[in-house]
């Protein structure tokens, strides 16, 4: 490929781990002025790229050339020097300082040797700005949602003078509204030259925004194609690395599983409501149903799956399972009913990084037979064996950290822990989220498979597709107020857009 | 040890490889310039010589280690168990001699063993669950928990002896810090019963793995079920019954209750064991690796003292020492030493 106007140049880059050839003589350029998209499944070596070109991960083979002269950062903290940002998928800002310190962190402006605090605060909200973004930034990035966590996580990337900016899934937990914002900044970014590495899962996106595509699957190049020659079925095609016949994702024949409104009613929730998170709603979940969660971020479903929880205490209203009241004052007490959750917020809430696939598996049915019952090691290497297969997660062995793994293998793991203990009512709050197609599409199997089994489940997503073609029912939401419930026969898209977009009475 | 050899293999071995390595330094350097330091004597059925000298006057600091370990494993630390050892001590000679700092000289109706131990011991787990409660239904960051305690402790001993040194003589109890079971001082057997018994706590049953859950992501185990705040509060008072016996063998070694001196930096002293080890703060914990690591700082003191050394010095020493092993552990300086080695090989190829 001609490299005239290439800023970032990539040749036969190849990097390995321990039992995994991650990256094997990859080739990417990336031009002036591009959005770049970078495709592929979880495992495709999407990830390795980007850590290798920020630093992160030191290359075995291949060279890197930046304005046609070789580089290598040392570290990542040298990529922003030489023009390099990038913003990763899981939001990486530190909670307790406010934004406009985390925008600036390492390279506040000074004033007689101390941090100035108003010129600070000024170019934050300036630069805060610039992405339309109206919020406070002297307040600390943990009183915001993810999704603006991850728009200060943007701000503070552009703000280094990027020249090459990396964003590795930026709108796997924005809205629409939120995703339109982000894309108005990013062109803007490109009319002003930079170099702009997308990744993500939502193909529509890619589509809407990027020039050219490069696609990688199993750490291999698998081809480079500008936009208007790859039509969607052929990009599928090169990322699974088979034909569209064969990846027919969700099984038809959703409907009946999901839909088993006549069984018994497992749960009932009568004016459940917590002040500042949900309004309060009725709700009722049957065996073998799956209920679905549809609504923007911020709408109140995160807040319900925690009240369900007993994370957070319900201030009022009254909570039955299988007809008897129970009062949910923790998780621990949730768990007793037979109650599961697959937390949103995968890294800190979810998944115990530093311990093995193994204890992280194990780790739910162990803490419900108690400390003096412990698990024979037989007994562990059984139940993570069978659920490894299961789920197809992919791991090197049982003993490999979780944090080590991508992040769809992660969320296997974490669903894999709760059928461990086998539970009655499974919460998943976006179990999907950064995930790709093919994972997707397993764990979119997974959830009616159980359900099917009999198990009561409640689906949070925020792709309206997925929740349509999971759910037997959909409750909506819309500003922390259960606002509707469609039945199997009137779920579809519109209805659903309706519900959320429909103005007070009715 | 029967627990899951795979994973012993892969991680905790390869961290006691480096810990291993300056025991080893130490060791040879002793056998070189120390005569005698492998000498073991039967005297009377009973073993005599530097290696069981280091072991038996290492014993302190190798129970509290054992108690940092787990505290150190869920995130935490505990700054108060020197205060810990100098309680149980001044409780326990105070129960010999109730009317000692008042002067009088009698002793009145010799106490039982069992009141010596069992006294100083319960107050001991109150100390820990006071910590333990501090931290984990308080909400109070551990260092600063744990610190209320260790400037409290010391003066609630002073209380206790009125800032005296109380001398006894109580035969039974002496016996638990210089008596002699199985040919072995009695508080290396104590050492050995107690890792035995956290052993047994911590791999045989599902302990350790919801320690190690707890201190890596509390909130993650908190929405499996596990119960953060009692796991907490459990090695606390774990940690303060190792401190508890600690001292009980202390002042039972030296005939008396020194409430100023007992047991003094010995908090240090375990914390450093416990890093030496390879413990993570909140995740992975080895009570072998501490072991090892408090023998290294034993080894030293010993050799320091044995080699004629000021014992002003030791310290210092020891600081060294410290500094040399967390360095070589540290992946980000062996990383800045294997460059630098691979530039200069490179440079002279």
């Amino acid at each position: 490929m001609p490299t005239t106007d290439a800023i970032l140049e990539v040749r036969g880059l190849s990097k390995t781990f321990p039992g995994v050839k991650a990256l094997q003589d990859v080739d990417f350029t990336l031009k002036k002025g591009e959005i770049h998209a970078l495709m592929g499944q979880n495992g495709a070596g999407k990830s390795t790229l980007i850590k290798v070109i920020t630093g992160l991960y030191k290359k075995d083979g291949g060279e890197m050339l930046l304005d046609g002269k070789p580089f290598e950062c040392d570290s990542p903290e040298e990529a922003p020097k030489i023009g390099i940002s990038t913003v990763y998928q899981e939001v990486n800002l530190i909670p307790n300082l406010s934004v406009a310190e985390n925008i600036y962190l390492g390279r506040q402006p000074m004033r007689f040797g101390a941090i100035d605090w108003k010129t600070l605060n000024r170019n934050a909200a300036e630069a805060i700005k610039k992405l339309d973004l109206d919020i406070d930034v002297t307040q600390p990035v943990s009183s915001y949602s993810i999704a603006i966590q991850q728009l200060v996580a943007i701000t503070r990337a552009l703000d280094v003078k990027a020249r090459i900016l990396i964003l590795d899934e930026p709108t796997s937990s924005l809205d629409a509204a939120e995703t339109a914002r982000l894309f108005d900044v990013l062109r803007k970014l490109k009319s002003e030259g930079i170099g702009i590495v997308f990744v993500t899962h939502f193909l529509g996106q890619v589509y809407d925004i990027s020039d050219v595509i490069t696609v990688l699957r199993n750490g291999r190049l698998v081809g480079v194609k500008s936009v208007d020659e790859l039509p969607r079925l052929a990009l599928i095609e090169m990322m699974l690395g088979k034909s569209a016949d064969e990846v027919e994702c969700v099984e038809k024949g959703a409907g009946e599983a999901g839909d088993a409104v006549d069984a018994e009613c497992f749960l009932r929730v009568q004016g459940l409501g917590r002040r500042g998170a949900i309004r309060p709603f009725d709700m009722e979940i049957h065996k073998g149903e799956v209920l679905g969660l549809a609504g923007l971020l911020g709408s109140g479903r995160t807040e319900i799956a925690r009240l369900l929880f007993g994370v957070d205490k319900a201030q009022e209203g009254r909570i039955f399972v299988k007809g008897q009241e129970a009062r949910l004052t923790s998780p621990r007490k949730a768990i007793s009913l037979g109650f599961a959750l697959c937390p949103e917020d995968r890294k800190s809430e979810g998944i115990i990084a530093d311990l093995t696939v193994r204890e992280n598996i194990v780790l739910a049915l162990q803490a419900r037979t108690g400390i003096f019952r412990r698990l024979s090691p037989k007994k562990q290497e059984e139940i993570v064996d069978r659920y490894i297969k299961a789920l197809d997660i992919k791991t090197s062995s049982p003993e490999q950290k979780v944090g080590d793994l991508s992040g769809g293998n992660q969320q296997k793991v974490i669903v894999a822990r709760w059928l461990a203990s086998n539970p009655d009512f499974l919460i998943l709050d976006e179990p999907t989220r950064g995930i790709d197609v093919g994972a997707k599409a397993e764990i979119e199997n997974l959830i009616l498979h159980l359900s099917r089994e009999g198990m009561a489940v409640l689906f949070i997503s925020s792709e309206l597709a997925e929740v349509i073609e999971c759910s037997g029912r959909v409750a909506v939401l819309r500003d922390r107020v259960k606002v509707a419930e469609l039945p199997r026969e009137a779920i579809n898209e519109s209805n659903i857009m309706k519900a959320i977009a429909q103005t007070e009475g009715q | 040890m029967s627990f899951n050899p795979a994973c012993l293999k892969n991680e905790n071995l390869g961290k006691l490889v480096w810990p291993l390595v300056a025991l080893f330094a130490i060791v040879v350097f002793n056998v070189i310039f120390t005569p005698g330091f492998f000498n073991l004597e039967i005297k009377d059925g009973r073993l005599f010589g530097s290696l069981i000298d280091i072991l038996n006057r290492g014993a302190p600091v190798m129970l509290v280690s054992i108690g940092m370990t787990v505290v150190y494993a869920t995130g935490g630390i505990d700054l108060s168990v020197g205060a810990v050892i100098a309680i149980a001590g001044a409780v326990a000679a105070t129960i010999i001699r109730p009317d000692y700092v008042k002067g009088v000289i009698e002793y009145g109706e010799m106490a039982p063993l069992v009141t010596v131990i069992g006294v100083p011991l319960l107050l001991a787990l109150l100390a820990g669950l006071w910590n333990g409660a501090l931290v984990a239904y308080v909400g109070i960051q551990p260092i600063i928990a744990t610190l209320i305690l260790m400037v409290a402790g010391r003066g609630i001993a002073q209380l206790i002896t009125e800032g005296k040194i109380v001398v006894f003589i109580h035969e039974p109890f002496q016996f638990i810090g210089g008596g002699f079971l199985l040919g072995l001082p009695v508080p290396i057997v104590i050492v050995a019963v107690m890792l035995l018994v956290t052993y047994l706590l911590t791999r045989k049953t599902a302990l350790g793995l919801f320690i190690e859950a707890v201190g890596a992501n509390p909130k993650a185990s908190q929405y499996m079920g596990i119960r953060a705040q009692l796991i907490k509060i459990a090695t606390y008072m774990f940690c303060a019954l190792c401190a508890g016996i600690a001292g009980l063998i202390i002042c039972s070694d030296i005939k008396a209750a020194d409430a100023n001196n007992a047991g003094l930096f010995l908090e240090l002293d375990a914390i450093a064991a416990v890093i030496i080890g390879g413990t993570m703060w909140g995740g992975r914990f080895t009570v072998a690796g501490s072991m090892i690591g408090a023998l290294i700082i034993q080894t030293l003191t010993t050799t320091i003292l044995t080699r004629g050394i000021a014992p002003e010095v030791t310290l210092v020493f020891k600081a060294l020492v410290i500094i040399c092993v967390a360095l070589i552990q540290s992946e980000a300086f062996r990383k800045i030493l294997t460059g630098r080695l691979a530039k200069t090989e490179a440079g002279q190829s």
